[in-house]
């Protein structure tokens, strides 16, 4: 298990350097700079302000102050919100969208995994239908959709909660987010869990169990849930991914002060250094959670271990 | 004589589809709102753009100037919904075609070629795909401006082919497990004949679940980021900044938020629904 | 507490089990489905009953039902009594507390009948402290007694390992320790020995015929090995489309069986004497291997050591034109990369593969895809082996496509309808698919192809282990008809000596990788010389009630060592009863033996055979 581990590690840490490496060349080698939108600039005043954030000097020679600066936790000045430094907005909006994005995963695991299980005990009977189509219905629904509506139900309408805003994050507010972001996820799961779990149930191992007057809730519990959550633990990385896509829209839609806006006007701006830092944080950010469900993973399996 | 032989296996799936009503109910709908968002704007006397000056805010009516309302500029809802539809449908087309091919040669490849290569090729993909798609997107973005339909379509396409490889070079290992693929070098078929007259066609059914499966995603995509204020931009109407547009007006005219959002919300849930049922038609021992 | 009553006679000679008109339906989209019909039979205490059919024919959707296992579209009616109890329509908890408890079940397939993520040791376990409530101590002091029961060598370490990490034969033999654990009064074992190699399957019904006369156990064997009932059970029952056809003892059912199904069964596993047709003399040599070697080299990775997997060392040996050569031995032991370096579908370590004087190394590309047009092969797995896109016409046609892109359609038609009618298929299925086909036709689908170019070397892996019986013997019948008529060179790989025994001239025995012995079929059946041979011809299965149990008692322990750490000098003898310390300091030699290039690989067969 320890090898199985350090090769997992061994694996990410140089894809988190890849995708650093890729991402600054990339933004570096577009055309139009950030000042590009300021058309009242003269060249002089122009050249000196690409002096004063280095973007004069030779692509090697920026790349390597990045990476020391990096080393420091430092991600270098905002370009368009010039009185911040990168890393002050990062560490204003990341523990918002951090707390959002974690507790939808946990929300949309513990709602999903238990309904794709009664549903497949269920098997063919009215409850399995309605939660199948359920389930259907939450994948199809996209969260810009889901968000929006579920804010003129809840909030408008009935007014049992707060539209939008955040008010130094009293759970109240967060609940609407929480759960139009677990919704697509939870739904995911529920089906994968479902078919995952009808699938052991077939095999020869459970029929083989149930021989042996162990007992139905036994042979479920002991016997078939730990395979039938493989495909589960591993769709747990890309919902990751899902999760912090989905959390930009949550944080338009409901207004947070989360990072993830960051992200979007970053690009918007052109900003450089800030859409670089958000990638970096949300990629080693996702990237950690997929090394946990990796080793979940292979917790779960012993087979994979041996590869 | 191939017609013949696709003929009997896609006969069967056919029949299983046919069998399948949701999907048939799917089907026609689908047609039907493709239909209506190629001659709709033809026939209504407004354009995408065109202002209504009289017409601020209408909500909906039957019999009214304006179906399904207008907007605060006084735009006609249903014209820009429908051209929202038509450019969401040809976006996500283009881009399921690109994405599926790029995702179908890549897996190919991968999976026939095997070894060093296959790892390498998939490593790339598991790396792009624990990330979030939109990074991506956004480093385009940032690389060409917003706004271009080019740069959204190589956006979304380079996204969804992701998925396609994957399972595409799955298929492949399994076929190339098969007796008949090494029965077929025993036969003495060079590499290229082996690949085009055995895999690709036993690699059909599941590229074509998968394209059709790709198209809602597609969709849903590109309205995301049009809602995010990163795809299509005003004055173009799409599904997404429509719906974004909506939202924020959403406690004086909800049906700006709600005619764009269920027109998308049936367009996806009948893709997914033809998709499955295509799905279970063409591999019967999954349902 | 509801619970079964024990009458005390019970398990003494009273019977144990009874199924009374038992029947078997399924429901499906196309109606309902019978799969056994108005069954009634009984099994006494000690008792071992041997049930007989082809796949399909009901045996143990039968039990399944009894045992309330069948798949939920599944219906059944009669009766089932156990110890005088009625097992239909009783409660699942008390239906728990007979099965694993009072019934023990082996099933066919030891490596998907294990949970997969759990140790040996907690799944032996588990049924104990279940049923029996044991502390967790006193049922792993008990489960250790038990894998050393069933002879699992090296108990105490197994017990913390899990499935993937033992072979068939070791798995096998866990799932009796947990069928028996709970001292069960009966034991079903469903297939128990289809999956493995024929030496681990003597080993494993010695293991279970053992078990019955020390437990005086009933025990019912599923199985359509007639050998295995021979060698273990009492009485026998054949079923045959859902329906019970014969019963009766087992020396009158299989020594005068009333029912012609009957007869045929037995047929095909009959012992033939091998083919009248001596080898061809002075025949040219058509294929010659020198030294041929194999090696998979397997990757390292991560913190990972790479190793190579030697699946083939030094072969070296001649095929005369027209000779019939048999491939045996354990799996793992080199038969089908044998058959894949003949045919230079990849590639050698080291070695030469010469055929017609041109060695096929040194072939390009294109002029190898040409040669393959008189090189071809039949496959084990008849379905998988033929593309499911494609009609019979253009599979059989393929070949010709490929090697005379010339010919006109009319022509290639009437070559593709000659051939069929050569492998005893109607034109009339030109059109169908592969899985419109049975197994035998699309095997005989698959020689149609390789045979359609007239090829001078067939290469034939496994070609009849994946069909049943009747079927065996008909493609086998195929094969010799075609040698007949067309001075055909072959090369013939199965696990199955019988098979073996009754097409080729002369036989090779490998052994991880290993030549271990060559010699003529008769020959080498009638006196083995290498030990291993030995072994593989004593687990050869006879139904013969009368000799059987004594050849299966005479079963040995043991399987091959994994091939990517081979015993140092002779690789066989980690499992021969004969190895001195010699035999692991030094390779043996291949000393060839009699003219006509029969040969053996072992330090002491001379001093053996003189013994």
């Amino acid at each position: 298990m320890l090898r199985y581990a350090l090769r997992r590690i061994a694996v990410t840490v140089p894809t988190l350097l890849v995708i650093i490496t890729l991402s600054f060349a990339l933004e570096r080698l577009a055309p139009g700079g950030p000042f590009d939108q300021e058309q009242t600039l003269t060249p002089a005043v122009r050249a000196n302000l690409d002096r004063l954030y280095g973007l004069d000097r030779p692509f090697l020679v920026q790349y390597g102050r990045y990476l020391e600066a990096l080393a420091h936790g430092d991600f270098g000045p905002s370009l368009s919100q010039r009185d911040f430094s990168v890393g002050e907005l990062i560490r204003q909006g990341l523990p918002l969208s951090v707390t959002i994005g974690l507790a939808a995963v946990l929300l949309a695991i513990l709602a999903g995994v238990p309904a794709g299980i009664l549903a497949a005990l269920a098997r063919g009977r009215a409850g399995d239908h309605a939660l199948t189509a359920l389930a259907g219905l939450g994948i199809a629904l996209p969260t810009f959709v889901t968000g929006p509506a579920l804010a003129l139900v809840f909030g408008l309408y009935l007014h049992w909660l707060p539209v939008a805003g955040w008010e130094r994050g009293a759970p109240r507010y967060l609940v609407l987010p929480v759960v139009t972001l677990a919704i697509p996820v939870a739904a995911y799961l529920a089906r994968l869990t479902r078919a995952s779990l009808l699938e052991v149930l077939r095999t020869h191992y459970v029929l083989s169990a149930r021989a042996r007057g162990l007992g139905a809730a036994r042979v479920l519990w002991h016997h078939a849930l730990k395979p039938a959550l493989l495909p589960v633990v591993s769709y747990l990385g890309p919902a990751m991914a899902f999760i912090v896509t989905g959390s930009l829209v949550i944080e338009t839609v409901f207004a947070l002060p989360g990072s993830g806006r960051y992200l979007v006007q970053g690009a918007i701006d052109r900003d450089y250094p800030l859409v670089l830092g958000m990638v970096i944080v949300y990629a080693a950010f996702t990237l950690t959670l997929n090394l946990a469900a990796d080793l979940l993973y292979g917790w779960l399996d012993p087979g994979a271990r041996h590869e | 004589m191939s017609e013949r032989r696709g003929g009997a296996l896609w006969g069967a799936a056919l029949r299983r589809l046919r069998a399948n009503r949701p999907a048939c109910l799917a089907l026609a709908l689908l047609l039907g709102v493709a239909l209506l968002a190629l001659l709709a704007p033809l026939a209504s006397p407004w354009a995408y753009d065109s202002l209504d000056w009289r017409h601020l805010a209408q909500p909906p009516a039957l019999g009214a100037a304006h179906w399904f309302g207008t907007d605060r500029l006084g735009r006609d809802l249903f014209v820009r919904t429908l051209h929202g539809v038509r450019l969401s449908l040809l976006i996500s087309v283009l881009a399921s075609v690109l994405s599926v091919g790029i995702g179908l040669a890549w897996g190919t490849i991968a999976g026939f070629a095997g070894g060093r290569l296959d790892e390498w090729m998939m490593r790339f993909v598991d790396v792009l795909y624990s990330l979030p798609y939109l990074f991506l997107v956004i480093v385009l973005n940032t690389l060409v401006g917003r706004g271009s339909i080019a740069v959204l379509l190589l956006g979304v396409a380079a996204v969804g082919w992701l998925t396609t490889a994957r399972i595409v070079r799955g298929q492949t290992l399994q076929l190339k497990r098969r007796e008949f693929i090494e029965a077929a070098r025993a036969t003495g078929l060079p590499t290229r004949a082996i690949l085009l007259r055995h895999i690709v066609p036993n690699l059909a059914g599941t590229v074509a679940v998968y394209a059709t499966l790709t198209v809602p995603q597609m969709i849903l995509f590109e309205s995301f980021l049009s809602f995010l204020g990163l795809g299509v931009q005003e004055p173009h109407a799409s599904l997404g900044n429509l719906i974004n547009a909506g939202a924020q007006e959403m406690e004086s005219a909800p049906w700006m938020l709600l005619v764009p959002a269920v027109f998308l919300v049936l367009l996806l849930v009948c893709l997914n629904l033809l998709g499955d049922g295509l799905r279970d038609a063409l591999d019967p021992r999954e349902s | 507490m509801r619970s079964i009553p024990v009458s005390p006679e019970a398990g003494g000679g009273g019977a144990v089990l009874e199924l009374e008109r038992l029947a078997v339906t399924f429901a499906t989209a196309g109606g309902e489905v019978s799969a056994a019909t108005d069954v009634t039979l009984a099994v006494a205490g000690g008792e071992c009953l041997g049930v007989v059919g082809e796949s399909g024919a009901g045996k143990s959707q039968t039990f399944l039902a009894a045992l309330g296992l069948l798949a939920a579209n599944g219906r059944v009616r009669g009766s089932a009594r156990f110890q005088g109890g009625e097992l239909l329509g009783l409660a699942p908890a008390a239906l728990d507390r007979v099965r694993g408890a009072r019934i023990g079940v082996v099933f066919q397939d030891p490596l998907t009948s294990l949970t997969p993520h759990l140790t040996v040791g907690a799944q032996l376990t588990e049924v104990l402290r279940h049923h029996l409530q044991l502390t967790a101590a006193a049922a792993r002091r008990r489960a250790l007694t038990l894998l050393e029961r069933v002879q699992l060598s090296d108990a105490q370490r197994r017990l913390g390992q899990y499935p993937h990490e033992l072979s068939g034969g070791m798995r096998q033999r866990v799932m009796i320790a947990i069928a028996i654990a709970c001292g069960p009064a009966l034991l079903i074992a469903d297939e128990p020995t289809t999956a493995l190699d024929v030496t681990v399957q003597a080993q494993i019904l010695r293991l279970l015929a053992e078990l019955k006369r020390e437990r005086a156990m009933a025990m019912v064997l599923i199985t359509h090995d007639l050998g295995a009932v021979a060698g273990i059970a009492d009485r026998v029952a054949v079923m045959r489309a859902g329906r019970l056809i014969e019963t009766g003892p087992v020396a009158s059912v299989l020594g005068a069986p009333r029912e012609p199904y009957t007869r045929e069964l037995l047929r095909s596993v009959a012992p033939v004497s091998a083919p009248a047709s001596a080898p061809v003399a002075a025949a040219p040599v058509a294929l010659a291997l020198e030294e041929v070697s194999v090696a998979y080299p397997l990757r390292g990775g991560w913190l990972r050591r790479a190793a190579t997997l030697r699946a083939l060392s030094g072969v070296t040996l001649e095929l005369a034109a027209g000779e019939a050569l048999g491939v045996v031995g354990e799996s793992g032991g080199g038969k089908s990369t044998l058959a894949r370096a003949v045919l230079a579908l990849l590639p050698l370590a080291a070695g030469r593969v010469v055929w017609l004087g041109r060695s096929l190394g040194t072939l390009t590309p294109r002029e190898l895809r040409a040669a393959r047009a008189g090189l071809q092969m039949v496959f084990q797995d008849p379905l998988g082996s033929l593309d499911p896109r494609m009609t019979v016409e253009e599979i059989v046609g393929e070949p010709l496509a490929v090697h005379r892109p010339g010919l006109e359609p009319a022509a290639r038609r009437a070559a593709i309808a000659t051939m069929l009618e050569r492998v005893e298929l109607g034109t009339s299925l030109l059109g169908r698919y592969p899985h419109e086909l049975s197994g035998g036709q699309c095997q005989r689908v698959g020689i149609a192809r390789a045979m359609i170019l007239e090829p001078r070397l067939l290469v034939c892996d496994e070609p009849l282990s994946a069909l049943d019986g009747p079927t065996q013997r008909q493609i086998l019948a195929l094969l010799a008809g075609l040698r007949r008529e067309s001075a055909l060179t072959l090369l013939f790989v199965s696990h199955n000596l019988a098979l073996v025994r009754q097409l080729c001239e002369r036989v090779l025995v490998l052994y991880l990788g290993r030549m271990m012995e060559l010699g003529g079929t008769e020959q080498l059946y009638r006196e083995p010389r290498h030990p291993y041979t030995q072994e593989l011809i004593a687990a050869v299965p006879v139904a013969d009630p009368a000799i059987q149990p004594a050849r299966l008692a005479r079963a040995r322990p043991g399987e091959p060592p994994s091939p990517l750490a081979p015993p140092s000098g002779c690789v066989y003898r980690t499992r021969c009863p004969y190895a001195v310390a010699r035999c692991a300091e030094q390779v043996p030699a291949w000393e060839t033996v009699a003219e006509g290039g029969a040969g053996i690989a072992c330090h002491r067969w001379r001093e053996l055979s003189g013994a």
